[in-house]
């Protein structure tokens, strides 16, 4: 249907499973999407939902003893020659210390404990290079890391001769974000990088990460709780709710037609310092138990369009001509017509 | 700063905070020590029935005004006063009225104690100040506490421990515990800060219930304007910088025309959840970089930050009264009054 | 007035106890259903408990007569004498048995001393802080600056020890410190945490603070370190008894070592006598090792597993 450049990375039926030793927590079910390359992707889910189990399988960092039960990951490197196919879920140790870094890189949720607190931040910096690309002369790195922190805008002489724990949150967070662009990857996986931020570094943070992705043309995959987030800063998104992808599209489309009635219950229940509040409430009910679910649709007990065949039967992920998708039994098919498949 | 006071002359407020100023001290050189000037002159009134929201970014102080406010701090200088009457700490056993405040704190794991019950829990406060009640009463006013936080039925909750109940729920305790003593006032330390999207909304409507059927004042303490908005939605706000308030006055009005220059940068920060408003990329601000809490002198803290900067800015500057707040800056004539945000 | 006043705060306070009474009663009980649920807790539990009814009923079954029989010495085992005999003919299984409530009643002594002195110590110093923190912390320096064997070796000396109470006491004035130091340390923390705040913003006593919020947290440290205590108890007592200080007990098993040492241990058959009491002693060890891990496993919430 597409073809291949238009994407960097696609999830194919991706399940991981989360063995325990009693039972076992499937984490993420049946879940297929893409990445656009050269545009920000945002995953928005609420704590539990599965968003960074997922995306972090992609460079297999999945916090133990998770791992992927099923389905595959394609991701599309380029090389010299061209597009490169890569299975991410396939590759060696080896192969995978490789294209970690040199393809993916991440930005953690905690800044402050992502970077040692016993090295410099030039020792960190030089360390991963050295790991990754030791033909680099002391000077070649000097200047590579120098480029990059000004290019986050920080001060580069202070920054590199500090501590972790002598910068600030906003800073430590830019450092990581100079940290991820030091291989030069493709795409950048963003973990609820603004977090612990307040809002005008968060503003700030953003404001540059979307520089970057502009700039350089680095594909990013932000997962969020934060839906304000999603709609100021990224384009496509999806919504991850138990585990499963409950709507995928364009950030526009998906927040004018708000057909999923979770993702309408999630924009409901975000207050914004503009327009009317008082319209406003709360999802019902509690998250899902991953131990525990419902039968049928998973939403189904806290949805307020559920009907009979909601509670027998689960959704299948419907696929539409726009290259948008949704797992309920209410989208219409007319909203999500392509127009130039139209006719 | 008298200009805050002057309003409510007539009627003493519920509580009253005077000048209040905080410094710690940290061990610097080896000689001198390093005086952390967390709060400079803040004054406020919080009337009865009222929620007054404090926001700010990290590091601002609102979570030490909050806690000189419940009586864990003494202000290095300044006077509380509740219900016009001077306190200055909690344990101080004459001002048992002083009781009549209650915290709920961000962190609702961090806030029960791990090894006792729920029931455990609630329980402790009401015997200690209720000495005379027998075990069947307090049973009774537990069960009444959790029919008002909505956790029905109680029994299966009262049981359990606190790492057994989800965020949500967690957090909904702490609030009956902290109306438990029937307080006037409740400082709610970003109290929805770690919950759920989905489940924030009912509690900030939790919150508004009670503020509203029992007359509770609120101070609801928050870096997030937008659950500030809802829940004050008639309140006052009180936005502080670097240990001062810098701009109070109704929050609808602050919100739509915001005057301080700061708060100008910080309601255009705030991201919007509709993507047709895209927002003006840029803030309003001069550099990024915090100034410093260190050895603080008369003039304005947000000084450097400041697009509108002039002269006077260094030396001592006081609240200008507008048609909408109490603004702290001595340059407001050039600050821009036009809304943040138009309509789409 | 004054009178039915009186009376009616005594019921209360009576009512209160009895309230805290059944509070503990309930907690204890939930407290060991958990504790019995992990596998290594009554693995080390059972062996210790197996020390503890040898101790009773052993002596009882297997008296020790301590009279020379130079007829039968360096017996090798037999159905008789399952330990062999010693140089005198003695029956080294009966000496053992006849040692081991000795040896138990200095580790659980020493345990108690060591645990409630630094339990103590640590909570009032952590909790208050301030000069009392300083004094208390001073001495437990000085306790942990100076090396504890070379000292017990010291104490021992000047002191006659002809009790296994005298010898705890002497093994646990030098153990409580680390306790109280790690104590104090937890309770520090503890005490800066949200829900301890709390508490005085709701103007609870310090005794509620103390005995019903710090107290159940450190529990499980107390409990874990009670069995460490034991272990440590008759390691040092062993060490005591070995070098022949506090000989007032022939059958403790470290006065058996000594004893077969002292005989010289060019003498296979000395090493052989020697073997059973030192393999009791590392049966036991691993038994409190065990047991502790075991308790750690299940009290300790972030070794918590799902």
């Amino acid at each position: 249907m597409q073809s291949n450049t238009e994407n960097i990375a696609e999830f194919r039926h991706i399940s991981i499973d989360y063995p325990l030793k009693k039972y076992t927590i499937r984490a993420v079910t049946d879940v297929t999407f893409e990445l656009k390359r050269g545009k920000i992707t945002a995953l928005v889910g609420e704590s539990g939902s599965g968003k960074t189990t997922l995306a972090s399988s992609l460079i297999r960092c999945i916090s133990e003893p998770g791992r992927v039960a099923e389905g595959e990951i394609v991701f599309y490197g380029k090389e010299e020659d061209g597009i490169r196919e890569i299975r991410a879920d396939a590759l060696s140790d080896k192969e995978m210390r490789k294209f970690r870094w040199n393809k993916v890189s991440m930005v953690f949720q905690a800044a402050q404990s992502a970077l040692n607190p016993v090295m410099t931040v030039r020792q960190q910096f030089f360390e991963t290079l050295d790991a990754h690309d030791s033909k680099l002369t002391k000077e070649q790195k000097e200047e590579k890391c120098r480029g990059l922190l000004e290019y986050v805008k920080l001060d580069a002489d202070r920054v590199l001769a500090s501590y972790p724990h002598e910068l600030s949150g906003g800073m430590k967070q830019r450092v990581m974000i100079a940290f991820s662009l030091l291989l030069d990857p493709e795409l950048i996986i963003l973990d609820e990088p603004t977090t612990a931020l307040d809002v005008i570094t968060q503003n700030y943070i953003f404001n540059l990460l979307k520089e970057i992705n502009r700039e350089r043309g680095i594909s990013m995959l932000l997962m969020t709780h934060d839906i304000s987030v999603v709609a100021k800063f990224a384009d496509y998104m999806g919504v991850m709710y138990g585990g499963r992808l409950m709507e995928y599209g364009t950030v526009a489309e998906v927040f004018k037609n708000r057909e999923h009635p979770y993702t309408a219950g999630l924009i409901g229940a975000t207050p914004s310092i503009i327009g009317d509040i008082s319209s406003m409430h709360p999802i019902e009910g509690s998250p899902p138990d991953l131990m525990n679910l419902p039968k049928g649709c998973i939403f189904s007990p806290r949805c307020p369009k559920c009907c009979d065949l909601c509670l027998t039967a689960e959704p299948p992920t419907r696929e539409f001509a726009d290259g948008s998708k949704g797992k309920c039994y209410f989208f219409k098919e007319a909203d999500h017509a392509d127009a130039a498949d139209a006719n | 700063m008298q200009t805050q006071q002057m309003q409510t002359e007539s009627a003493a407020p519920l509580m009253r905070l005077e000048n209040i100023n905080m410094v710690f001290k940290k061990p610097g050189s080896l000689f001198t020590d390093r005086n952390i000037h967390v709060l400079k002159d803040v004054s406020l009134d919080i009337s009865e029935g009222e929620i007054v929201a404090l926001v700010g970014e990290s590091g601002c102080g609102k979570t030490t005004l909050g806690k000189i406010i419940t009586g864990l701090y003494r202000p290095t200088s300044g006077d509380v006063y509740f219900e016009g009457e001077r306190v200055s700490g909690t344990f101080d056993k004459k001002l048992s009225s002083y009781n009549q405040v209650q915290f709920i704190q961000q962190d609702s794991y961090a806030a029960l104690n791990p090894v006792r019950t729920i029931y455990q829990s609630l329980y402790a406060p009401i015997k200690t100040h209720n000495r005379k009640w027998s075990k069947k009463q307090i049973d009774g006013r537990i069960e009444e506490l959790m029919g008002l936080i909505g956790l029905q039925p109680s029994a299966q909750f009262l049981t359990k421990y606190p790492h057994q109940l989800s965020g949500g729920q967690r957090q909904r305790i702490l609030m009956a515990r902290a109306i438990s003593l029937e307080p006037k006032l409740i400082v709610a330390d970003e109290p929805v800060s770690m919950i759920d999207v989905s489940l924030r909304l009912s509690l900030l409507n939790l919150m508004k219930e009670l503020n509203e059927k029992l007359n509770m004042s609120f101070v609801y303490i928050s870096h997030d304007l937008s659950t500030t908005r809802y829940i004050a939605r008639n309140g006052r706000v009180a936005v502080m910088y670097l240990g001062e308030i810098v701009e109070v006055g109704n929050i609808g009005d602050v919100i739509a025309k915001p005057r301080h220059p700061y708060t100008r940068a910080l309601i255009q920060a705030v991201p919007i959840p509709d993507p047709e408003y895209k927002g003006n990329d840029e803030l309003p601000l001069r550099s990024m970089q915090l100034g410093s809490l260190e050895n603080r002198g008369d003039g304005c803290a947000f000084y450097e930050r400041c697009l509108y900067s002039c002269e006077k800015c260094r030396g001592k500057i006081g609240f200008v009264k507008t048609d909408t707040a109490d603004v702290l800056c001595c340059n407001l004539e050039n600050v821009p009054r036009d809304p943040v945000y138009d309509k789409k | 007035m004054e009178q039915e006043n009186k009376q009616g705060r005594r019921s209360e306070i009576l009512s209160e106890i009895a309230r805290i009474a059944s509070d503990v009663g309930a907690s204890v009980l939930r407290g060991l259903k958990k504790v019995f649920s992990n596998g290594k807790t009554i693995t080390g539990f059972a062996i210790l408990m197996f020390f503890v009814l040898v101790a009773i009923f052993g002596p009882l079954i297997f008296p020790y007569d301590a009279s020379t029989d130079m007829a039968n010495t360096y017996l090798m085992p037999s159905l008789e004498h399952p330990f062999g005999t010693d140089w005198l003919g003695r029956d080294v299984f009966r000496q053992v048995i006849a040692g081991t409530g000795s040896v138990l009643a200095i580790a659980f002594y020493s345990a108690i001393f060591t645990v409630v002195i630094g339990t103590v110590l640590g909570i009032v110093s952590g909790y208050l802080g301030g000069w009392v923190d300083r004094i208390i912390m001073a001495i437990t320096n000085i306790f942990l600056s100076i090396p504890s064997f070379p000292i017990y070796l010291l104490l021992a000396a000047i002191v006659t020890i002809n009790t296994p109470l005298s010898l705890a006491v002497i093994i646990s004035i030098w153990s409580w410190a680390g306790l109280c130091r790690s104590v104090r340390v937890q309770i520090m923390s503890l005490k800066e945490r949200d829900f301890i705040q709390i508490c005085a913003v709701m103007h609870m006593s310090k005794a509620h603070i103390i005995f019903k919020e710090l107290m159940p947290n450190v529990f499980s440290y107390i409990a874990i370190n009670f069995v460490m205590a034991m272990r440590n108890a008759i390691m040092a007592s062993v060490g005591i008894m070995l070098v022949g200080l506090a000989a007032y007990d022939p059958t403790n098993w470290g006065a058996i070592i000594n004893a077969a040492r002292t005989r010289g241990l060019m003498n296979v058959k000395n090493i052989y006598i020697l073997m059973y009491p030192l393999v009791c002693i590392i049966i036991f060890q691993i038994a409190t090792l065990v047991l502790a891990n075991g308790l750690d496993e299940t009290l300790n919430p972030r070794l918590k597993v799902l």
